[in-house]
Formats: structure tokens, sequence, C-alpha cells
């Protein structure tokens, strides 16, 4: 399935911004606004010509502070079809947030915590964010480009 | 703070910093919260369940993992590609050689020279990780038998699980970690006699299976701990991204060895079992230890057709350099890329992002199906007793250097 016939489909909710397509990435790519991405994906679970069952992967990305942007990354695989699809959602890097997709897919609860955790991506209406690898009282967001370590945690010096 | 003391007692470091998820001053009367692990021998690794029981009753599970977080996406984005390698060992560290073939068919795949890895590469990759792929289902049976009291299952599996570490140390010099499978080729050849070695042991570990199938999967107290118990419907499983043997188990065909036809797994013949709930549902704990048994047999079918290939159309030649193709320099161009592969536990995925202007990935994310498979426990365990609830976290077959990354 090509991803003009994948436009289509996504077409037919409304759409708030026009989509772009990202060729480069393998699978191809679809870039939405963070506002669009629920309505797209429950269009794109539901449609019985796609039918994307299962959610792979959900990475986060920080472009770094000359870009100022953020991304997260979800990767959709359909198991009845055997199509794949990458979703971009591009977020400023202050005050990231994006809708949670955990009430389309169960998987979305733990990788969005985990992208939480990373890099303090908001997921709205997500039933339970707290950090998932690192400890509650964990200063900062390890992934994030600019992260620094905080000197001391609890009263263990965190360089060795 | 004095010079020489690393940490001092202070009232707050008593204080958890993973703390609990369900409050005290919540519950009903009668409920009460127990805590499990992080040190708990049926717990496969430094895993804490926080759970919610009304008398033996689990009413809610809370898993509360990071305590073998070892930073592994921070560490990637700072180091070159084929350095990657030792780190992607310790994910899954009772399967590594699964796992470096997925992360370099990553690689491979950005660099492009995936069609141009040599057969005799290929072969002897897919006869690695296929051997590893049985050990790993050794560890994930014979300890899983431990968990609800046979004990002598696991000695038996460990010593033959010995034989599969020989091997694999002696074409790679390490035990468990073994960094043999590069980007572009392999560490080195096969030693010299491996394959005779490798069908030695294919002939001795057959009847073993036999063994095995009688004194654990047909035995009546195993039966009675694992059938009907933790049942997991297919639909959940898919919704919850459940893969591998834990899906395989649920009753849909799906391994990603057949649906994605990677390396050169299309050209063998293998099957793919499925749970048919034998002893009790579809799903339940005992078809998924009866899908690993199964695909011991289907991985062992796999070795002897590799063997014959590195025996007969693709065997040792003198000048054969399995580093040929490895790249000096790795920098591939400016790309988003996920790949997938099909290793013990389930799917693994790396989804790469690479600059193009430098040898580090600019991001890479490892995808990791003990992580996900472990999610879907608090689905599946309410209402159950606790006797059960260790029984079906030993079927989840989770490695919790994976979860954690």
């Amino acid at each position: 399935m090509s991803l003009d016939e994948f436009k289509n489909i996504i077409e037919s909710t409304s759409l708030k911004q026009e989509v772009k397509f990202d060729m480069n990435a393998r699978p191809h790519a679809i870039i939405l606004a963070a506002e669009d991405l629920l309505a797209v994906c429950e269009i794109l679970q539901r449609n019985p010509a796609t039918y994307f069952d299962m959610l792979s992967c959900i990475t986060g990305i920080d472009n770094g502070a000359e870009a100022n942007t953020m991304e997260v990354v979800y990767n959709l695989y359909s198991i009845p079809f055997n199509l794949h699809l990458m979703l971009k959602v591009v977020l400023p890097r202050e005050n990231p947030r994006v809708e949670s997709v955990s009430g389309i897919w169960k998987t979305a609860d733990w990788l969005e915590r985990e992208v939480f955790d990373m890099y303090g991506i908001q997921f709205l209406n997500h039933p339970d964010l707290r950090r998932i690898l690192m400890p509650a009282d964990w200063e900062g967001y390890p992934l994030r480009k600019d992260y620094k370590h905080q000197d001391y945690y609890r009263n263990i010096k965190v360089e060795y | 703070m004095s010079k020489g003391i690393q940490y001092q007692y202070k009232e707050g470091n008593l204080s958890a910093s993973e703390p609990n998820k369900l409050k005290a001053e919540n519950l009903h009367s009668e409920e009460m919260i127990l805590n499990l692990g992080p040190q708990h021998p049926s717990t496969h690794g430094v895993l804490r369940l926080e759970v919610l029981m009304e008398g033996e009753i689990v009413k809610e599970v809370v898993p509360h993992i990071g305590y073998l977080h070892r930073c592994f996406e921070k560490h990637a984005e700072n180091l070159p590609y084929n350095q990657i390698i030792p780190f992607v060992d310790r994910l899954d560290y009772v399967a590594a050689m699964n796992n470096e073939h997925v992360y370099a068919m990553g690689v491979e795949r950005m660099l492009g020279i995936e069609e141009q890895i040599p057969k005799r590469v290929e072969y002897a990759r897919v006869l690695v990780a296929e051997l590893n792929r049985i050990a790993s289902h050794f560890i994930a049976i014979g300890t899983y038998g431990m968990d609800i009291g046979a004990f002598t299952p696991f000695f038996w599996i460990m010593r033959d699980r010995e034989h599969i570490m020989r091997l694999l140390e002696w074409a790679s010099g390490a035990r468990l970690l073994y960094n043999y499978i590069w980007i572009g080729g392999l560490f080195y050849d096969l030693p010299i006699g491996f394959e005779e070695k490798c069908e030695e042991f294919v002939r001795y570990i057959k009847p073993k299976f036999q063994e095995l199938e009688e004194i654990l999967i047909n035995n009546k107290i195993f039966i009675d701990r694992t059938a009907n118990v933790g049942v997991l419907p297919l639909d959940l499983a898919i919704n919850c991204g459940v893969t591998g043997p834990m899906l395989r188990a649920s009753g849909l065909r799906y391994d990603l060895r057949r649906v994605d036809g990677y390396s050169v797994y299309p050209a063998l013949d293998f099957e793919v079992p499925i749970g048919e709930g034998k002893m009790g549902k579809v799903g339940d704990c005992w078809d998924r230890t009866y899908v690993r048994y199964l695909e011991l047999h289907e991985s062992i079918k796999i070795i002897e057709q590799c063997l014959v290939q590195l025996k007969g159309d693709h065997k040792r030649t003198r000048d054969f350099d399995p580093q040929a193709l490895v790249p000096k320099k790795i920098r591939p161009k400016m790309q988003d890329l996920y790949v997938r592969g099909e290793i013990p536990k389930g799917e693994l995925g790396f989804f790469f992002r690479a600059d193009g202007r430098n040898d580090f990935p600019f991001r890479c994310k490892c995808r990791s199906c003990s992580f996900v498979n472990l999610s879907v426990l608090p689905e599946i365990s309410k209402g159950i007793l606790v006797a059960d609830l260790i029984a079906i976290i030993g079927s989840l077959d989770v490695v919790m250097g994976e979860v954690d990354r």
C-alpha cells in the first residue's frame, strides 16, 4: 500500500494540518501535527483496509538546541495485511506534549512512560504517567541532548 | 562529607526511591499490599512487584522495573556502530547471538550491504543464533520448572546447555557474551571441526528432548500447576504488543523468521508451532512452555540444514575471509530505520537515526520484547492465587537485562 492510499484514509478524518511524507525513512513515514495524532491513529487501526492492530515501537528523539524540536516516532504494524507505517510527530522543545494513544493500543502505556522518563514529553490523558526506568526522584531527563546529571543523588556521588 | 566516605546516613535515604503506586489509606478492609522482590528467586532477576491482595487472591499487580538500567541508549549515542555490539550482547544476555544478528542486520541495511553478505557467513550466523535459541529456551523451561517446584529438570537442562556454551565458546572465545557477529561479517570463520562437533551435539540432544518431555512437560504436577493458569486471549495479546512464543501460544502463527523472511530463513524448512490448548485453554502457561519446547525441535531442524549447507555448497575454503566486507569506517547516510528480528523472547527491534555526519548513531532505540511482554502481566493476573502469580511470571520468560536495558 502506498503512502498516497494511506493519505486518502487519513484525510477522511478532518485534519487540522496538512500531512507531510518522509520517503527517506524505512518504513516510509507520515509527519503529522500533534493535535491530529489521536484521530489518525484511531482511523488507521479501525479502517478495514489498513487495520494496524499492533504498535511495535514508540521512540522519542531530541533534535538538540539548534533545531529546537523533539520528535515522537510511532512504528505501526498490521498483522493481517503485513503493512508497516511510521508516524512522526514534531514537538517544540519547551513544554512538549502530545495525546496518549494508550486508549487504542495498550502497549503504548509502558512505551510512553519510557519516553516520558527519558525526554520529559507529557502524554495527555495517559492513565499512569510515572517514571519507569529511572528512580522516581531523579532530576532531569537523561536522553535529552543537553542533559547534565546531578552531582549527588541521595548523598551518593553520581560521577564515580 | 568526610573524605573517603561515599555515603552518609540521612533520614531521607530510607524513603523509597520507587514509591508504591497504591496507597495504604485507600485500602478496603481485608486488603493488603504485598511487596515481591526485587530480590526474589522466582522473579528471574531484579523485578519488583507490588501486589494488592485480599486474603490469598491477587487483585492488582504493579510491576516496578529499572533496577538493572544500564543506559544502553545513552551509551549507544556516544559509540561507533561496531563498538555498540558488546552492549547489544548485554541486553538479552542468555541469547546474545540473536541480539547481535538483528543489530548487525540493521546496520547493514542502513549501509546497503545486506544483499552482499556471503552465504557462508549468513549460514554460520543462523547456525550460532539457533544454537543460542536452544540455550535460551532451555533456561526458560528449566527455570520455569524450578519456579513451580520441579528441581531435577533444571539440572538436566543445564547439563545439556553446557554443550552449547562450549560450542559457542569454541567459535567466539566467550561463553555468554560473544561479540561474534560483526557488521558485514563474522569475527572469525567457524573453527575447523566445528560442523562435525555440531552434528555430534545434534545426535546427543535429540533423545534428551524426549527425556525433557517425559519428566517435565507431561508431568501431572506440572500440568496441574500450569494448565488453565494465566490465560492470555489473542486479541489482548496483539493489543498489548506481545510477540514471540507468548503470542504463538495464544494461537497466532506469527514468526518474524517466516513473516519477514530475513537472512537465509526463507531457504530453510521449519514449522511455526502454535498453542492448541491441549491441556487446558489456548494461551495458558502450559501452552507457552509447550510452544518453547516444540521450538527446540524446529531449531534442531534448522541447525541440521545449516550444517548441510556449511559442509556442502558453502563449505570452508582456504581463502575465505569472513571479515572481507567489514567496513573500516561505518557512516550511514542520513536516514531513519526500524529493523526487527525474532529472538527467543519475541520481536527485537532497533530504531536508528543516522545524521550522515557522524560515526555514531544520532539515536538508537531498542524495542525490547521482554519489556513489552512484561507489561501484559497486570492484565492477566487479576483474581488469581499468589502461587499462580509466580507461575505466570515464569511463563513470560522475561530477562531483566532486556527489560531495563
